[in-house]
């Protein structure tokens, strides 16, 4: 009995982690969806966010949920313009100057943080302040549970959002073929934005979960999450909706599996190992369509 | 005045000029063919049109307005819908979503309704689905409105790209190569379809074909384009036999009689 419980605990704090990542995993793979660029700025969103929640909560004094919702908007404009300053000009340019610019603008938001708060890790409180509930012998603190709830929303608002609305199906529209799009009357430019907007918007949700759940800031913090979600889009098929949630979940529980009953310092070697095998199996990822080519 | 005028349209690409000294005419409501053989410069024209390429010199005017410099999806607005050579669905989306994207700009509800679903969104949508719906069957396309665009027949692909376009609420719409790919029958049912079109939308059609008895039996006038220029325009019985345009389709060697345009050229 004792196994099977935290077997079941180990999956729970595997689904929390795996949610979390799955968050980011939606922002990157949307963005790829549209713009056909891996933003790897898209990681310190999450950094930003979570001094930002900081800013409004330990040093403005903010409630939580306010400062929740002024967080999230915050880095929603920001990743729009992020977009706008740095990735559009570069809208016809090679892949490799995006790519490398997304990078840079990584080393930007790393430093102009580093620059107001310093590279000490700040010690940062948990908002969430739910007891923990005892289902049977098994215990699930506030925060998993939160995390769960949030994520689960939030992925079922999105899959709502893209498949049963105007501008959900003009982003569809636009990742297929942005030109057909923009001659049957859809606004590219907007759509592009809003892409942008709804994906930093989740990143900075993640932030905010991953941030209560470590306690600690520091201008790096998103580098890690950021990369890990990445290869969940990567394992899910980059451009699939569901495949990011998928991957995001997956890599998680692996990575909590594998920690509490292999290794804990094997655990990411694990993590990138299935990545590989899932690649060497399937190239497009789980849930990644098949590109046809045109004979 | 008529409803598009092109005056002096030209475009060159580096070197080569594409299209050159281009004037035409659409009076609303007519259906209009251009034709010619291939690489004369026909899709370069709609590019033109549909605001994909920006004109070199030359200006386009709607209904008496520039159009020239706007994006595609203000020109689509105003009212230039078109439809591709080789078929451009949304393979992914259903054939329902396909038309729906096209209605998009002419029905509007807030990002937070979108997120919630609540206030105008539920009406809204299902005006939407009820207007596609009402052009799907049209097209008889009506009982596959769930399909993937992807899975649907040659020939329904294609209606559907017309269907998409008309979603649009166009004043105008451009065809490219409608009849592309398709047998006898199909083009006979195209035809009909364009016919439809054109008395239940009320739109004003400027097609580009080769199929010569699609042009004949269906264009009031027809514009020729050689090597990215004029070279006749008027009716299609006088066009058709004109020695200019049968040695510009098949070479001056030819010494066929006046119908010999009229095959598949």
């Amino acid at each position: 009995m004792n196994v099977l419980n935290s077997i079941i605990e180990q999956l729970i704090n595997g689904l929390r982690t795996g949610s979390i990542y799955a968050l980011i995993a939606l922002g990157y793979t949307m963005v790829y969806g549209i713009a056909k660029m891996i933003n790897f700025a898209h990681g310190d969103i999450i950094m930003v966010g979570a001094y930002i929640l900081y800013v409004f909560v330990s040093l403005l004094h903010i409630p939580a949920i306010p400062a929740v919702l002024l967080t999230t908007m915050a880095c929603a404009v920001l990743g729009v313009v992020i977009e706008k300053v740095a990735y559009k000009p570069l809208r016809k340019a090679q892949p490799l100057a995006v790519l490398i610019t997304a990078i840079g603008v990584s080393f930007f938001l790393q430093n102009i943080i580093q620059l107001i708060f310093g590279a000490t890790p700040i010690p940062f409180g948990s908002i969430i302040k739910i007891p923990a509930i005892t289902l049977g012998s098994i215990t699930i603190s506030g925060i998993t549970l939160v995390t769960l709830i949030v994520t689960t929303i939030c992925m079922v608002s999105l899959t709502l959002f893209i498949n049963k609305t105007k501008a959900g199906r003009a982003m569809r529209a636009v990742s297929e073929d942005k030109g057909a799009a923009e001659l049957m009357g859809i606004n590219v430019n907007g759509t592009i934005s809003l892409t942008f907007f709804i994906g930093s918007a989740l990143a900075a949700i993640a932030g905010i979960l991953f941030i209560c759940q470590y306690e600690a800031l520091k201008p790096t913090l998103g580098a890690l999450p950021g990369i890990k979600a990445f290869v969940a889009a990567v394992l899910g098929g980059i451009g699939s909706i569901p495949g990011a949630m998928l991957g995001g979940i997956l890599l998680g529980v692996i990575e909590s599996l594998s920690k509490a009953y292999i290794s804990t310092q094997l655990s990411d070697a694990i993590v990138f190992g299935v990545l590989v095998l899932v690649l060497l199996v399937k190239p497009t990822g789980l849930l990644g369509k098949q590109r046809k080519e045109k004979v | 005045m008529a409803l598009l005028e092109i005056k002096k349209l030209g475009i060159s690409f580096g070197g080569l000029r594409a299209v050159d000294d281009l004037n035409m005419e659409l009076n609303e409501g007519s259906l209009v063919g251009l034709i010619g053989p291939n690489g004369a410069g026909k899709t370069t024209v709609f590019n033109m049109l549909t605001g994909v390429y920006t004109p070199t010199n030359g200006r386009i005017l709607l209904d008496g307005k520039s159009i020239v410099g706007k994006k595609p999806n203000e020109i689509c607005d105003a009212g230039i819908a078109r439809t591709f050579q080789n078929i451009r669905l949304f393979d992914k989306m259903t054939v329902l979503d396909n038309v729906k994207v096209a209605l998009n700009s002419h029905y509007s509800y807030s990002l937070f309704e979108s997120f919630t679903h609540l206030g105008s969104y539920r009406k809204k949508e299902l005006e939407m689905n009820e207007k596609a719906m009402e052009i799907l069957k049209v097209f008889d396309l009506d009982g596959q409105a769930d399909y993937m665009a992807t899975n649907l027949p040659y020939g329904k692909q294609r209606k559907l790209e017309i269907a998409r376009a008309l979603a649009t609420n166009p004043r105008i719409l451009l065809l490219d190569e409608p009849a592309a790919g398709m047998n006898p029958a199909e083009t006979q049912e195209l035809m009909h379809t364009i016919e439809l079109v054109r008395s239940k939308f009320h739109v004003t059609i400027l097609l580009i074909e080769h199929d010569m008895k699609l042009v004949s039996g269906i264009c009031e006038y027809l514009y020729v384009l050689n090597f990215g220029t004029l070279l006749v325009h008027g009716k299609p019985e006088e066009v058709l036999n004109d020695p200019k345009v049968i040695t510009a389709y098949l070479g001056d060697e030819e010494e066929e009689e006046g119908g010999s345009a009229h095959g598949n050229a």
